[in-house]
């Protein structure tokens, strides 16, 4: 059967999309580029400044005070690995990336995240999006990346934001609309107004939930922060990108090991934190 | 309880319907269906139909009914935590459901407070932070508010609690919690939906107890729900009883019980517990004759055989009671040619004040002759309670 419709051109308009909003807000690419690689370069350089062992210490004292004493001998050992096996800048330039891209997708999760909560008319518009950002491949953010921000880290990092950012949404809007429904009455009965509430009532009661959303965002941009070296992001991922292209299985291994240090890490000190929270 | 008091809410023809057609079901309300014929025509629920009273300054009002009856709807339309479909709600010159959301906020801040039947307090909070809520909200300076929480916790027992928080405590000293957030704030109205519902039984009569003494103490305007009739008898200044969304009676606790306005009412009060509620001047009976201190055993006696009395009281010139004669003790000081009855007056007699309950009365029959004597603050003799009386009315639990 060859009946004669006509492809629909979707990537064309798509790609006349991102090529209109590409050269109409060029400036506003180019400062964002400016204002993020000088956030990454400034951390970057703060963590490089200290001595290696002065950070290891450091975190394994965080460590220690968070998550009890074996989360700091754990600290210890893995992060010493790193070192000895010659990562540690590229782990530094991870990690940096990985900071920076939570936090931008934290600042602009939380209030889409709240306004989701308030409003039904906005939940119901964000949340196919956000099942669109996350189902889509992860790679094909790395695309439009470039032509907005250039081969580099702040490419890494807008990928990465997109691509880290729904869970934070999710869960600040679960935490929200989860207070139990007796304490907002509670809040309105007394005569709370709006903003009285979700800062007195509503934030700190979500904030357990709050965590674990910024826990799932920070886990998610550590793998696409690895996966952006493709488009020239530093760090661990270069790494394993360069053992690929050598076809030298070893040296891949040995990157990989220390993101997964880093994964586990990262994630056992954000969840002791948000434990720490609910227990209070 | 008198006519004179000041009304302090006014609450006319209150309705609400809950569904988005509210005019038709309200149409057919007035049309004279009933609850459940309106919700099968257009599937909407009447919550609140018609309703109509006053609350008076100063006063323990109960609102009473079973689950569905509406009681919860009513009083969350006080404070407009749900919005009534019609009616006027007054409270110092405003009508609360037309006001704005500004005003709405203001009005809440100043009128009302609220204790809710899961406590609802704030568990992020300690208890000295939660009882500061409502103050905290308004703006009170910090050592005012802290001031006023301290106090208030103290009021319902539970200072040196200050910073524990909800979770650490007992239901029943969460919702002293409760309760202190809500005397905190010093609103001229208590709003109390099911306050003590989620307590257990012991808890609930010490708390029930504890609000009327406080109560008392503050002449705090206070609505009070519940589904328990024992409850709203042992608190109630006065009752509404709301079946179906609508009145079915407004009394005081002993009009509601002796006088119920219909089956419903009577099947509820079948099985309460009278004794706790009927009063000593419900079945006191007036006093045939009584004796004069300066009377002589032979009046006296000739004053007891004439109305067949065992014993008799007696009273000074202002008819003061100063105590009991019994027939024996008077017939000797007769034989033996005394002139006065002073000496012979038993002053350790069972008295109590008209608002007892039978309760209280009941063990003072327990192995003595003496009939109990109701007397006014002043002393007089009001009457006097015989131990048939109150068995009668006992008697009464249940029979409906």
């Amino acid at each position: 059967m060859d009946f004669d419709i006509p492809r629909i051109p979707l990537g064309d308009w798509i790609e006349s999309g991102l090529d209109f909003l590409t050269t109409e807000f060029s400036g506003v690419t180019r400062a964002i580029s400016r204002g993020t690689q000088a956030g990454i370069n400034l951390l970057n350089d703060g963590l490089m400044w200290l001595p290696e062992w002065a950070l290891i210490l450091l975190v394994a004292l965080l460590c220690w005070k968070v998550g009890g004493r074996r989360l700091a001998i754990g600290a210890l050992l893995g992060l010493g690995l790193i070192w000895n096996l010659g990562l540690w800048d590229p782990m530094i330039q991870t990690l940096t990336l990985v900071v920076i891209a939570t936090l931008i997708a934290i600042v602009i999760a939380l209030p889409l995240g709240i306004l989701a909560a308030i409003s039904d008319r906005f939940y119901r518009v964000i949340m196919p999006i956000l099942d669109f950002m996350q189902t889509m491949p992860a790679f094909v953010y790395l695309i439009p990346a470039i032509p907005f921000f250039g081969i580099g880290s702040v490419s890494g990092i807008f990928a990465t934001v997109i691509f880290s950012m729904p869970p934070a949404i999710r869960f600040t809007t679960l935490g929200i609309r989860q207070v139990p429904k007796d304490l907002i009455e509670a809040a309105d009965a007394y005569g709370s107004t709006r903003s009285q509430k979700l800062v007195k009532v509503q934030l700190p009661l979500s904030l357990p939930t709050l965590m674990g959303g910024i826990n799932q965002t920070i886990m998610l941009a550590l793998s696409m922060v690895v996966i952006a070296a493709m488009i020239g992001a530093n760090g661990l991922g270069s790494e394993v990108w360069r053992a690929i292209q050598r076809l030298r299985p070893g040296e891949g291994f040995e990157a990989g090991i220390a993101v997964v240090i880093m994964a586990m890490l990262l994630d056992r000190l954000t969840q002791s934190f948000s434990g720490k929270k609910k227990t209070k | 309880m008198t006519d004179t008091q000041q009304t302090k809410i006014q609450v006319r023809n209150l309705s609400k319907v809950f569904g988005d057609d509210t005019k038709k079901a309200l149409k057919l309300r007035d049309e004279g269906l009933n609850r459940a014929q309106i919700l099968e025509k257009t599937g909407q629920t009447l919550g609140l139909s018609n309703i109509n009273f006053d609350v008076r300054e100063g006063e323990l009002l109960v609102i009473m009914g079973l689950s569905g009856s509406g009681k919860s709807t009513l009083i969350r339309c006080l404070n407009r935590l749900i919005e009534p479909t019609e009616g006027d709600i007054i409270i110092g010159g405003e009508n609360i459901p037309q006001l704005s959301d500004k005003a709405l906020l203001h009005c809440r801040r100043r009128h009302f407070s609220m204790v809710f039947q899961n406590f609802a307090l704030f568990p992020h909070r300690t208890v000295q932070m939660n009882a500061e809520y409502g103050l905290e909200i308004r703006g009170i300076a910090k050592a005012e508010r802290a001031e006023k929480a301290r106090n208030s916790l103290k009021q319902v027992g539970l200072d040196g609690w200050e910073h524990a928080y909800p979770s650490q405590l007992s239901g029943g000293m969460q919702q002293r919690v409760g309760l202190a957030r809500a005397l905190a704030n010093d609103s001229s109205v208590l709003l109390m939906d099911e306050a003590f519902s989620a307590l257990d039984p012991l808890i609930r009569r010490d708390m029930q107890q504890e609000l009327i003494e406080l109560q008392h103490r503050m002449k705090k305007t206070t609505i009070f729900i519940t589904h328990d009739l024992d409850e709203a008898l042992n608190i109630g200044d006065r009752i509404i009883l709301l079946r179906d969304g609508e009145i079915v009676q407004i009394g005081t606790p002993e009009e509601v019980l002796t006088n119920p306005a219909d089956d419903y009412v009577a099947r509820f009060t079948e099985g309460v517990d009278r004794s706790r509620v009927v009063t000593a001047r419900r079945v006191m009976r007036p006093v045939r004759a009584t004796a004069r201190h300066d009377d002589g055993p032979r009046t006296v006696l000739r004053k007891m055989s004439e109305n067949s009395l065992d014993s008799i009281y007696v009273t000074d010139r202002e008819r003061k009671l100063l105590g009991i004669l019994e027939a024996e003790s008077v017939e000797e000081a007769a034989k033996a040619g005394k002139d006065t009855i002073r000496d012979l007056v038993v002053t350790d007699f069972p008295h109590v004040g008209p608002e007892e309950p039978l309760a209280t009365l009941y063990p003072m029959f327990k192995g003595k002759s003496f009939p109990v004597a109701v007397i006014d603050d002043e002393q007089r003799l009001l009457g006097v309670v015989v131990k048939g009386a109150v068995l009668e009315q006992l008697a009464q639990t249940g029979e409906h």
